[in-house]
């Protein structure tokens, strides 16, 4: 009756998570008793977590929980010290940004990392702009810019020269997932991507997120707000000091339950009295 | 993480017409389909703070009409022409220091660096050297942009503040020069075509010609490019707007070579575009396809837009940046060599404070903004112009260093209060 399972130990080696039926194949990620240690500090112990392609997951836990640094190791800014990363079922290295980006993994980091200055073309093909004849072919840009928005059902923004200063909230965390998604990304993570923003915006992003997911993409939301997490998350996971102390579909998990494992690493309740929830969080 | 900047969900709740107006404020060629729509557009974006280079060519026209209420001789051919000529170290020093100021940085030696510049050509071309006057030129251009990429590693490298590397450049490259010079004082330059380059000027026919191709160059690039935009289906300026601009500029092309044609001499006939003319616009035309056509410009407004971000995006800061100081010294080195044919010679009494000082005065009057990221190379030429244009004109009043120091002051005061002002604005109209 208990959601959780600590760190999962002797697990088999392709590691099975929950399978819902809605996943056809192997997990798009996976991460395999995963460690990290900032000198004595032990920043993730044994984590596992399996990543679905065309599924929102959302992690979620509390201050200090691991949740950056789990995604940092992601995203190839922090290399694990210990466990394997498995990427479409191979194991994998990421050494930087660069190797993350050149799997397909893009990270939308908190404060979007816009350019206030430049245009919304400009910061979405910033650092990789196509040239032609040795100067930037702004015409191709622009309509390649134009097409990935217009996938995105992103509709608010009036122009696309436009400078990102002029852009709200909202918009803004739309032009940093466009530019995330341009470059056939598989894996897209997403930092706290409503933390900033009002309820109109936040369910603007909320649909982008979903959008996403739809699309096929993978995509690791991390979130403190349990009610966005509800609305949008297919899977959740769920840190507590470094271990993952519970990840399975949203639907064996309610707020409550969140809250509980969240602050304590367990939980005694279970969802309703229906749904019984399943141990089934990693093994 | 709020922002300070950020839109509050106020913006969510937007009246229609505050959602026009909004619409509006952006750049207007990208919601206008008609003449009139961009005329609108442009009168709310010159409200909103995003005026462009306005005020100053409404600066520049004001100057012009008061010294020449007061001394009738200031929008003469000859005084015109010489105001460009004394405009050209002012412009080619602004230019040089918008590579600085665009990264949100500065760079106070590119006074003396471009007194380096002067007094390298001088000794190369004097016996028993006697180098030709372009292998002067180039290893001059190579020092001086060797002098900026040491400032730029310095900068980057070590990460010490432009401020306190390049004042100890202000420092250090005068007394460079000062031991280049020697005893000596001052330093004539026996080389002709040296001297011509602010003293010569093109036969009147040349002028028209190098006009004519400059001119025809600038319709077709931006015809083309307009139309195959048109065809690609982005958004474009209304086709009368490319051509009322294409008209403007050959109209200031066209009084341009009409007015350095016409005699100018007192006892001897002079006539001419003067040389520095067609190597400030070349210098001009290279720096702005340089900063807004190629993959180095994007990253120098990125990185003065937010170095994070572009950090993040893979962009190699230090590379940009270094290569940033270089140019700017080298920019500065070719306003040296300007500077140092204007009078002939090179000599110990060159000011570089003062041309520094000129140099950020003449970027920020024009446009280019203290805090990085917003700027032209255009911009330092109309602020070099409108520098020129005071000293001339209280020049030709007979008012005294004194007052000409103190209305500068007050000129830059403005500039960068209109800055300051227009930030005001795009922060009220949502936009930084």
């Amino acid at each position: 009756m208990s959601t959780v399972e600590t760190s999962g130990r002797d697990l088999p080696e392709p590691l099975p998570t929950s399978g819902g039926p809605e996943r056809p194949d192997q997990p798009l990620l996976e991460l395999h008793r995963i460690d990290k240690n900032f000198g004595p500090v032990q920043a993730l112990v044994d984590v596992e977590l399996a990543v679905p392609s065309g599924q929102v997951t959302a992690l979620v836990g509390d201050n200090g929980a691991g949740k950056t640094v789990l995604i940092k190791c992601v995203a190839g800014i922090w290399e694990p010290d210990g466990g394997q990363i498995y990427w479409e079922g191979r194991p994998v290295h990421i050494r930087s940004p660069r190797e993350a980006a050149a799997l397909g993994i893009e990270t939308v980091y908190q404060d979007l990392a816009l350019c206030d200055n430049l245009d919304i073309v400009q910061n979405m093909f910033l650092g990789r702009e196509r040239l032609h004849r040795r100067l930037l072919d702004e015409d191709q840009m622009e309509r390649a810019a134009a097409e990935t928005l217009a996938r995105l059902s992103v509709t608010s923004i009036r122009s696309i020269r436009q400078p990102v200063a002029s852009l709200s909230g909202g918009q803004r965390q739309a032009v940093a997932v466009a530019r995330a998604v341009m470059w056939n990304s598989k894996l897209v993570i997403m930092d706290e991507p409503t933390a900033a923003l009002g309820v109109a915006q936040t369910a603007m992003v909320l649909d982008l997120t979903r959008q996403l997911a739809d699309q096929g993409i993978a995509v690791i939301m991390i979130s403190h707000n349990l009610i966005n997490v509800f609305k949008v998350a297919d899977r959740l996971a769920v840190l507590y000091l470094g271990r993952m102390v519970a990840a399975g579909p949203a639907s064996e998990f309610d707020r409550q339950i969140v809250v509980d494992v969240m602050t304590t690493g367990t939980s005694s309740r279970s969802v309703g009295e229906s749904m019984p929830t399943t141990t089934d969080g990693v093994d | 993480m709020a922002r300070a900047d950020e839109p509050v969900p106020s913006v969510e709740r937007l009246t229609d017409a505050a959602a026009r107006k909004a619409e509006l404020a952006v750049a207007p060629e990208i919601v206008a389909n008609t003449f009139g729509e961009y005329f609108r557009a442009w009168v709310v974006r010159v409200r909103g703070g995003e005026s462009g280079v306005l005020p100053v060519v409404v600066g520049l026209i004001a100057i012009a009409l008061i010294f020449q209420a007061q001394n009738s001789k200031f929008l003469s051919a000859g005084n015109l022409t010489n105001l460009l000529v004394q405009g050209a170290v002012f412009m080619l020093l602004g230019m040089g220091e918008v590579f600085a100021l665009l990264l949100g940085e500065i760079d106070l030696s590119i006074g003396f660096v471009s007194g380096i510049g002067g007094v390298v050509t001088a000794e190369l071309v004097v016996e028993p050297r006697g180098w030709p006057w372009w292998a002067a030129i180039l290893t001059a251009l190579a020092a001086t942009a060797a002098i900026g990429a040491l400032h730029g590693t310095l900068i980057t490298r070590l990460r010490l503040p432009s401020f306190v590397v390049t004042l100890a450049g202000l420092l250090g490259w005068q007394g460079v020069m000062l031991l280049m010079l020697g005893s000596g004082g001052t330093f004539p330059i026996p080389n002709d075509i040296i001297n011509d380059l602010a003293n010569g000027n093109l036969t009147p026919w040349a002028g028209w010609l190098i006009m004519a191709v400059v001119i025809t160059a600038f319709a077709a690039l931006t015809m083309t490019r307009d139309t195959r935009r048109r065809r690609s289906g982005v958004v474009v300026a209304p086709l009368s707007l490319t051509v009322l601009k294409i008209c403007g500029v050959a109209a200031a092309g066209v009084a341009l070579v009409v007015i350095c044609n016409t005699n100018r001499g007192a006892l001897v006939p002079i006539r001419g575009v003067p040389w520095v003319v067609p190597i400030v616009l070349g210098v001009l035309g290279a720096w702005t396809l340089l900063l807004g056509r190629t993959r180095f410009g994007r990253y120098m407004y990125a990185i003065g837009g937010n170095p994070e971000a572009a950090r993040r995006a893979g962009i190699n800061l230090t590379r940009i940046r270094t290569a940033a100081f270089a140019l700017a010294s080298m920019t500065a080195g070719i306003g040296g060599i300007i500077y140092a044919s204007r009078l002939r010679s090179v000599s110990t009494s060159l000011d570089g404070g003062t041309l520094v000082l000129y140099s950020v005065a003449a970027a920020v009057i024009g446009g280019t903004s203290l805090f990085g990221g917003r700027g032209k190379a255009l911009h330092a030429v109309l602020g070099g112009l409108i520098i020129a244009a005071i000293y001339n004109g209280m020049g030709l009043l007979g008012m005294s260093a004194a007052s000409q120091n103190m209305i500068t002051a007050l000129v830059l005061l403005a500039a960068v209060t209109v800055d300051a002002l227009a930030r005001r604005g795009r922060a009220a109209s949502g936009r930084v």
